[in-house]
């Protein structure tokens, strides 16, 4: 059988590079408030592109990922302002503490499932978010939060302090983690969080290590979300609880839904949807959201799979896996 | 000693309020697989309803009615409203999803939720709303040095009668086996001749109207309504609905009440600001030491 393409790099390159073309060009035309919707487009596909390693590939119901993005952008917060440790220097250790915090956390509920699974993840979100505001050893700065978070420096002239830089820096950020996921999907790993997905009981029967290769989707999501929480600390120079609510969780599992599980285009098209479209629709103000809810509901009724679902069968044996289903259903 | 039973009173009402929620949660579970985002709303939309109520009619409820007189009608009023949104928002938003699966649903429910709390803000505007105090009753009770409202009592016996009432229709009459049989087995049950589509009519019109009826107490019991607050009642409820074992009633019963006595309790003994942790974390050592909840059945694995 043929190996699964990719589709977003295999087969439609003219589309990709008009795609990369667009996204280089069109910081220079238009104001630095369209650039920063942008960056925030970004800021949201890199998290949705965290969370779908644990919800798109493995199948994990995960509503506190806010709690991971918290972890990160605090650890930056705090070790930038008390310490005085460069940004950049932080943005691998943000990525190392969530991806630890995850471990920690997840190890014990691991085995949970399902809706279960889901409500302990949000109950996690909602205690880092509680303890945030709740200040502990004076760190954290309550309510408030944290400011005064310094511009990322490569030394020297060399400073990110403009729209248009941090732009660039987040969208670098994005391709790289695009780059470094299709190569984990078609990856061992990959393949096995697949069988987890579809079946966990033969995954695990198959003698794939289910807890192990849960845990890492979890560290791997964690990290990521954490390296997003970096950037946006840094960009908004002050982070506070209640930009890590479990709204913003709930929306994170939007992004994945709505663009498709598992499809790394589906989740671009998927952060697009739920930063722009509260931006383009401003006009209707108080009605904005009104909309947006509908809009949800009726993407689900004619798109349930999301917008660009990812093709299935990535391999022999989970399309075969796929058909069995189908022909039991 | 009278704080603990204070607190353990104080503990129960809102307890009896997760407990009264999370049964819509659990019932549409139960049947559909769904984590019913919108049942908060359901709720938040019970209470402005009833508010509503409460302040146009205040008059002619002073006059006809007395205090008592108004709650219930009030709550009576918002429950059947709510029925009707509650089947309205099934039909709209969740029915045209159900073969696609469960997730799918579930990005749904949110869109609905947010319609909802959206929906009452452009409506009722986005400030909070106070219960108009004239027409909440305020007498003190002292029974052994045990200080409690009236309304406490009040608040306490209709949410018991409530469940007692909803616990009856489950378990003994034939809606009741209907919706469980639904639960055990959708195919099976339909087979048997019950219609499904009946049984999700039931538990969308019961659950909405038991929010309603809760949203207007709670709007007596604090006063105090914001458009916002279904998502955090919502939120307390479905870990009452986990902490007793999903899709089964008298644990959703008793997981509201237990985590409204413990989130108390915390409150008075280690500090109100990480009242809401260490529920939260209950909640997660009870999943990590019983995965099924305190009074789920263990589920055997399908191969």
């Amino acid at each position: 059988m043929e190996r699964e393409k990719t589709g977003f790099f295999g087969s439609q390159q003219g589309l990709l590079f008009a795609i990369v073309g667009i996204f280089v060009i069109y910081p220079f035309f238009v104001s630095n408030y369209y650039i920063d919707v942008a960056f925030f487009f970004g800021i949201y596909a890199l998290l949705g592109l965290s969370l779908n390693i644990v919800l798109g590939e493995v199948g994990l119901f995960d509503l506190g990922h806010a709690g991971f993005y918290a972890i990160g952008a605090y650890t930056t917060a705090i070790l930038n302002t008390k310490l005085g440790i460069p940004i950049l220097v932080l943005l691998p250790v943000s990525a190392i503490s969530a991806g630890i915090f995850a471990y920690i956390v997840c190890s014990p509920i691991i085995h949970l499932r399902g809706d279960y699974l889901c409500i302990v993840t949000i109950g996690m979100g909602e205690i880092v978010r509680l303890a945030l505001i709740n200040n502990p050893f004076d760190l954290t700065g309550g309510p408030n939060g944290v400011y005064d978070i310094d511009f990322p420096s490569f030394g020297g002239p060399f400073v990110i302090d403009s729209s248009i830089e941090y732009y660039f820096l987040i969208w670098i950020i994005v391709v790289l983690s695009i780059i470094g996921l299709i190569r984990l999907q078609n990856s061992r790993i990959g393949r096995a969080w697949n069988c987890i997905r579809e079946d966990q009981i033969a995954a695990g029967a198959s003698g794939i290590d289910v807890r192990y290769y849960k845990l890492l989707a979890f560290v791997i999501g964690a990290a990521l979300a954490g390296v997003a929480g970096n950037i946006y600390a840094s960009k908004l120079m002050a982070v506070s609880p209640e930009s890590f609510s479990f709204w913003e969780s709930c929306m994170l599992f939007c992004i994945v839904l709505i663009g498709g599980m598992g499809s790394i285009p589906g989740i671009l098209i998927g952060a697009a949807f739920i930063s722009l479209f509260p931006e383009i629709f401003r006009p209707f103000a108080m009605y904005r959201m009104l909309i947006f809810g509908l809009v949800m509901i009726l993407m689900m009724m004619f798109r349930p799979g999301g917008v660009w679902p990812r093709k299935r069968g990535g391999t022999e044996y989970v399309s075969l896996l796929s058909r069995i289903r189908k022909k039991d259903a | 000693m009278q704080v603990v039973f204070e607190q353990i009173i104080n503990g129960l009402t809102i307890g009896s309020f997760y407990a009264l929620i999370a049964l819509g949660y659990s019932m549409v579970y139960g049947v559909l697989k769904l984590i019913n985002f919108a049942h908060g709303d359901f709720f938040t939309l019970g209470s402005y309803l009833g508010y509503t109520l409460l302040v146009f009619g205040s008059a002619f409820i002073t006059t006809h009615f007395g205090l008592w007189g108004g709650m219930v009608a009030a709550m009576l009023m918002a429950a059947m409203c709510l029925a009707f949104i509650g089947v309205l928002v099934e039909r709209v938003a969740y029915r045209p999803i159900y073969p696609a699966g469960r997730l799918p649903a579930v990005v749904s429910a949110l869109g609905a939720s947010i319609v909802l709390q959206n929906a009452i803000m452009v409506i009722w505007g986005p400030r909070y709303q106070a219960y108009p105090a004239k027409l909440i009753p305020n007498i003190h009770l002292n029974i052994w040095g045990i200080n409690i409202t009236v309304l406490q009592v009040v608040i306490l016996v209709l949410s018991f009668v409530l469940m007692g009432i909803l616990y009856y229709i489950i378990q003994k009459t034939v809606f009741g086996a209907a919706i469980r049989a639904t639960a055990l087995d959708k195919d099976t049950a339909s087979l048997m001749g019950i219609n499904f589509n009946k049984v999700i009519f039931f538990i969308f019109t019961l659950g909405p109207a038991l929010g309603a009826m809760t949203g207007v107490m709670v709007g007596m019991y604090y006063r105090q309504i914001s458009f916002t607050m279904g998502w955090n009642y919502g939120l307390k409820a479905f870990t009452a609905t986990i902490l007793g074992g999903i899709g089964n009633l008298p644990g959703a019963m008793f997981g509201g009440l237990i985590l409204g006595v413990l989130e108390m309790l915390g409150a008075a003994y280690i500090s109100s600001a990480w009242k809401d942790v260490f529920v939260f974390m209950i909640l997660i050592l009870v999943l990590i030491f019983r995965p099924n909840g305190l009074f789920g059945e263990k589920i055997a694995e399908k191969v």
